[in-house]
């Protein structure tokens, strides 16, 4: 495991940052509307000996509507945001926001593969720019750190891990599978990495069919019944599988599914929490509910959160039983057996000499 | 039958994204998983002919192309690699570029005020993005009870998140040749 290194004394504007720190790229979203996102991540990495220093002065990275309206702005405004972590010395910049990790991959290809936009782009920024910083989501880095997340969920502890058991539906929408080789080498169209982690923190990953299908994105605003119908779609599989809860990288796929589920018919079921897999990993490394800002959401993640609590704690208390159960058939058996044993000697030592009597012809009882 | 203004529009298009539309063979496969398919009056493959068929206008004026999601699954789909997302991304700029975009009038609120957030600011901000949708879009009421949920949960900023380096943001729409 890496040292801990505190990330808000991080010096932000150093020309070199420590080795090993991340660059880290919040953007809008975490800052806006769905700061429980920043604050499990940020809880997450610190608890994983993770250090990240934000990137200093950060723009928007311009999403889709500036991918909708001029490509060379949907590159530019990601690459100055590169040009500044690569400017304060990082090498790889974490952007927890599926859009944003897009953008911002997108726009390191883009620069790669075109060297029209290459020769433009210091002259558009107004700075220089090496294209030299690798881009991290944060399902890649979690991956990473898998194992140190399996071994720290299934360690002992005063309170029980509450994710055991639990059935979660990992939702990966389109921004961190697609285009394909942004997608980290996992498969577009059924990816597992979600997955995987959802199985290190002792959960356990449904299969379902809607993991890879757009929430509606960028049409939360301007039309919302399109995000509706789609909503609907994802969370009604989801629960078919047999989910408790989605888990999702995206604060886009986080607002249309947690915000506007109210608006979507429920057909009397109950509604479905929606994590982020910071959230999820944070519960399995002990973290509480209120440093991972569980209680911000929409959907009232309260009622999981107390029947994963009773069902870990019933969990234990089965485990003990059965362990002490266990036990005492094995103490059992063991004086079964030794008292056969001792049966069988007093027997032979009554063959060998039938004329003394042997009343401690075991010994051992 | 052909006319010379299609061909421009195809080999336009090939010269932004490197390529050609008139490679894919109508298989439908993008359209079968495309999330947007049954609201659209295009579907992608047929957007995909009517870029190598018909005045150029036409297939430039269809409103289809901005209810893309820009979801991609269409792209990662397609069995000949024709990149139908990465040909209504290049259809949208040249309708822009040429003035004839046909944008709902809500799409076209919401990309203005977005980028004019940007702009504005360098970062978004929920509340000038939702005052600015609204004025464009005439939706008042959209969302309006929302609001109060989004502030006792701390998700709404009244004040922008201004950066220092705005000018630089501005510097970036500005040599790019974009204008709101």
């Amino acid at each position: 495991m890496s040292t801990v290194v505190d990330a808000a004394a991080a010096p932000a504007a150093a020309t070199q940052p420590p080795a090993g720190v991340l660059a880290y790229y919040p953007g809008c979203s975490l800052h806006g509307t769905e700061p429980e996102y920043d604050e499990s991540l940020r809880a997450v990495v610190e608890a994983l000996g993770i250090a990240v220093a934000e990137i200093p002065d950060w723009n928007c990275c311009g999403a889709s509507s500036a991918h909708t309206t001029d490509h060379l702005l949907s590159v530019a405004l990601p690459a100055r945001n590169l040009a500044l972590a690569e400017a304060a010395g990082f090498d790889r910049v974490l952007a927890p926001c599926a859009a944003c990790y897009n953008r911002l991959a997108a726009a390191r290809v883009a620069v790669a593969e075109d060297a029209g936009i290459r020769e433009q782009l210091p002259d558009i920024l107004g700075r220089p720019f090496a294209n030299s910083v690798e881009v991290l989501s944060i399902v890649n880095l979690l991956r990473e750190a898998t194992a140190d997340i399996a071994q720290r969920a299934a360690a002992p502890r005063p309170t029980p891990n509450p994710l055991v058991g639990v059935k979660l539906a990992a939702y990966y929408g389109c921004l961190l599978v697609r285009p394909p080789e942004l997608s980290g080498g996992d498969d577009p169209e059924q990816p597992m990495f979600m997955d995987e982690v959802i199985g290190a923190c002792g959960a356990e990953a449904v299969d379902w069919n809607m993991k890879v299908e757009c929430c509606g994105g960028a049409f939360s605003v301007s039309r919302t019944s399109s995000v509706l119908r789609m909503g609907r779609a994802i969370i009604e599989d989801a629960r078919r599988q047999g989910a408790e809860a989605l888990v999702v990288a995206c604060p886009l796929c986080h607002t249309n599914l947690d915000l506007r589920q109210k608006a979507m018919e429920s057909r009397g079921e109950p509604r479905m929490p929606v994590l982020f897999i910071t959230q999820v990993v944070g519960l399995a490394l002990g973290l509480s509910p209120e440093t991972l800002g569980l209680k911000r959401h929409f959907i009232a993640t309260e009622p999981l959160l107390a029947d994963m609590s009773v069902r870990a704690t019933q969990r234990v208390a089965d485990e003990k039983k059965a362990a002490d159960e266990k036990a005492a058939k094995a103490a059992a058996r063991a004086a079964k057996e030794t008292a056969a044993k001792a049966a069988k000697a007093e027997a032979a030592a009554g063959e060998a000499a039938p004329a003394e009597a042997a009343p401690n012809a075991g010994g051992d009882v | 039958m052909t006319s010379s203004s299609t061909i421009t529009l195809a080999t336009e298009i090939e010269g932004a994204i490197g390529i050609n539309p008139a490679t894919c063979y109508q298989c439908g496969k993008c359209s079968a998983g495309c999330p947007m398919a049954f609201e659209s009056d295009l579907r992608p493959h047929q957007v995909m002919r009517r870029v190598t068929s018909g005045p150029r206008e036409r297939a430039l004026q269809d409103e289809s192309i901005w209810l893309c999601l820009t979801c991609e699954t269409c792209s990662a789909r397609c069995p000949n690699g024709c990149d139908p997302a990465g040909v209504i991304d290049a259809l949208r700029e040249i309708a822009i570029e040429s003035g004839i975009a046909v944008m709902p009038r809500t799409v076209r609120a919401f990309h203005k005020s977005f980028l004019e957030q940007i702009r504005a600011n360098g970062r978004l901000h929920e509340v000038g993005l939702v005052v600015g949708y609204k004025l464009r879009s005439g939706a008042l009421m959209n969302d309006v009870t929302n609001a109060p949920g989004l502030l006792s949960r701390g998700k709404l900023g009244i004040m922008p998140d201004k950066i220092k380096g705005v000018a630089e943001v501005r510097r970036i729409f500005d040599k790019c040749g974009v204008t709101l």
